[in-house]
């Protein structure tokens, strides 16, 4: 076969591959196909994968008669070829190994992870090509440069969002005086070393400054954002990796990057657009909200002076052990704590004694929209128990106990009615209308909004500090002697 | 090269279209799955490892392929994990 016709072939496997992923992400978009939605993207992947190893590209130094093409290229081309197999292989075996491994909590810290490997790889393929194309094209100038940065960024804060979520480095906004200047004088240093490269000189070590530019630059955009922004964050770097592929694309005049690029950084950005509004947030607010005004906004009046109500778990378990009807608010700190297991086997005991139990589920709760679904499915709660915000909320004033397990934003009554709040006109649980509320939380500190929770010193809110896997299995223990 | 940025921005607009009405409870899933799609960008690793021919070549060749396939595996079973729990769950009600 000639060239030219390979190279149509290959194309027309670009195409099916292009068509799969459309097809794909139109599945995913309703819970029943959104499975098999995603087998149809593996397989466009394939298709992508194979139809690459036959590409002109690659083949022509191995089949072809042109300038160049020797015993010496030929040889290269097949150690090439062993190199792909024995590289993909071993990144699918940890592929799969990871993936089944993790736990359901992890996952946001391990898309951050596999998405600034994907931004990794982009900046690779730039810098390959920018070493190795001699006279480029503007447009392929341009273009290298742009996956360059936005692939870097990308990778490196990834890496911090990774980092935040595994708790490698702390979830809290990291801020310094000047903090603002430094982000500014990054983005100009970019954006010069661009330019350079762009019109200027080609030069490698401007290139190499540019990369590294980029990636301090990914770095200080994301350590200042806090960790339970962090899903937005990787929403948006997941984006901006899908772009850079995108015009990784134009560098190499391929059409399975442009059109694969293409559609992720749009829906990415989509994506991010419904989870700052689930939140009630802009992306701007979510992105510099820590930078330059501190958030400021203590407990009203009233409340000044007061101290929280500090329970034990015997007295926890004595409240709920005399309710009628239990509400559970599951949040944030009890995905981070893993103790979906604990709080599923509490409830069951609870029920045993014939108390109602339901489960009070935020849009927002947990680390990503739709997280905390994903973890009561694991621990097997009847999905019949799940209550949305709109159904449960009338319910909290019949409510005898609600038990709010590491959520903190979602329940503060400040969003109803306090303007300079940041978190103002958030939808939230109505958990303060129920008859008793105990929260189970590690520490008084404010939620990752950075603010103070009124709720937490109400009359009727009691404390049980400490570590909610260890909590709700003592209390469940205690359950036995009432 | 007018007809690759013809592509591209088709591809965008198909892309700010096909996201439009998910639910909530998708918005996981749906990121993690866009987030395998990008590792499509392992076409390009492979195409660089193919035509590599200088030890620097095969170093950058080698490690994208690498970033690349484990973002695409590693994204797809993630994904199909996710999705297996709420299918399970729905199923049962």
């Amino acid at each position: 076969m000639n060239l030219a016709a390979l190279s149509d072939l290959v194309n027309v496997g670009y195409l099916l591959a292009a068509i799969g992923f459309i097809v794909a992400l139109k599945m995913m978009n309703s819970p029943a196909t959104a499975r098999k939605g995603n087998w149809v993207a593996m397989g466009g992947m394939a298709v992508a994968l194979i139809a690459t190893l036959f590409h002109p590209d690659i083949v022509q130094s191995l089949t072809g008669t042109g300038a160049g093409v020797d015993d010496v290229m030929r040889g290269e081309t097949i150690r090439n070829y062993v190199l792909i197999a024995a590289v993909m292989l071993i990144g699918a075996v940890g592929g799969i190994a990871s993936g089944r491994k993790i736990q359901m909590t992890a996952i946001p810290q391990m898309v951050a992870l596999l998405n600034g490997l994907g931004g990794g790889a982009v900046a690779l393929i730039a810098l390959y090509e920018f070493i190795n194309t001699p006279d480029p094209s503007r447009v392929q100038s341009v273009t290298t440069v742009l996956s360059a940065i936005i692939g870097s960024m990308s990778f490196s804060g990834s890496l911090i969002a990774f980092g935040k979520l595994q708790e490698l480095l702390p979830g809290r906004p990291i801020t310094f005086k000047g903090q603002q200047g430094v982000n500014i004088l990054l983005f100009v240093m970019v954006a010069g070393l661009a330019a350079a490269l762009m019109f200027f000189a080609a030069s490698p070590a401007v290139f190499a400054g540019l990369l590294v530019a980029s990636l301090v630059l990914g770095v200080s955009g994301v350590l200042p954002i806090g960790g339970a922004d962090m899903p937005v964050v990787i929403s948006l770097l997941n984006s901006f990796t899908g772009c850079s592929a995108g015009l990784a694309g134009f560098v190499l005049l391929n059409t399975a990057l442009l059109i694969g690029g293409g559609l992720v950084g749009a829906s990415g950005l989509i994506l991010t657009l419904l989870m700052c509004t689930a939140m009630n947030r802009s992306l701007g607010n979510v992105l510099f909200g820590a930078v330059g005004a501190a958030i400021s906004t203590g407990p009203n009046a009233a409340l000044a002076g007061k101290q929280p109500k500090a329970y034990s778990v015997e007295d926890a378990a004595i409240l709920l052990s005399n309710a009628n009807s239990v509400v559970i608010v599951p949040g944030y700190g009890m995905a981070v704590a893993q103790a979906q297991h604990q709080v599923k086997e509490m409830a069951a005991k609870l029920q045993a004694m014939g108390i109602d139990v339901k489960y009070a589920v935020h849009p927002v709760a947990g680390r990503m929209p739709g997280h905390m679904n994903v973890l009561l499915a694991e621990a097997d709660v009847p999905y019949e128990q799940l209550y949305e915000l709109e159904q449960i909320n009338p319910l909290f004033p019949e409510t005898d106990v609600v038990l709010v397990i590491g959520a903190n934003d979602v329940v503060n009554p400040a969003a109803r009615y306090d303007k300079t709040s940041p978190i103002y006109g958030m939808p939230i649980l109505d958990v303060d209308k129920a008859r008793t509320v105990i929260v189970s939380k590690r520490s008084m500190n404010p939620g990752f909004a950075g603010v103070e929770n009124e709720l937490f010193l109400n009359d009727n809110t009691v404390m049980v500090f400490g570590n909610a896997k260890t909590t709700i299995s003592k209390i469940t223990g205690a359950l036995d002697s009432y | 090269m007018i007809a690759v940025v013809t592509i591209f921005i088709l591809a965008i607009f198909v892309g700010l279209e096909v996201i439009s009405k998910v639910p909530m409870t998708l918005h996981t899933p749906l990121m993690s799955a866009t987030n395998a799609i990008h590792g499509v960008v392992l076409v390009g690793g492979i195409l660089v490892l193919g035509q590599a021919h200088s030890v620097g070549g095969i170093v950058i060749g080698v490690l994208a392929v690498l970033f690349g396939t484990l973002n695409v595996v590693g994204g797809f079973v993630v994904t199909d994990r996710m999705l297996e729990m709420f299918k399970s769950k729905r199923g049962k009600r």
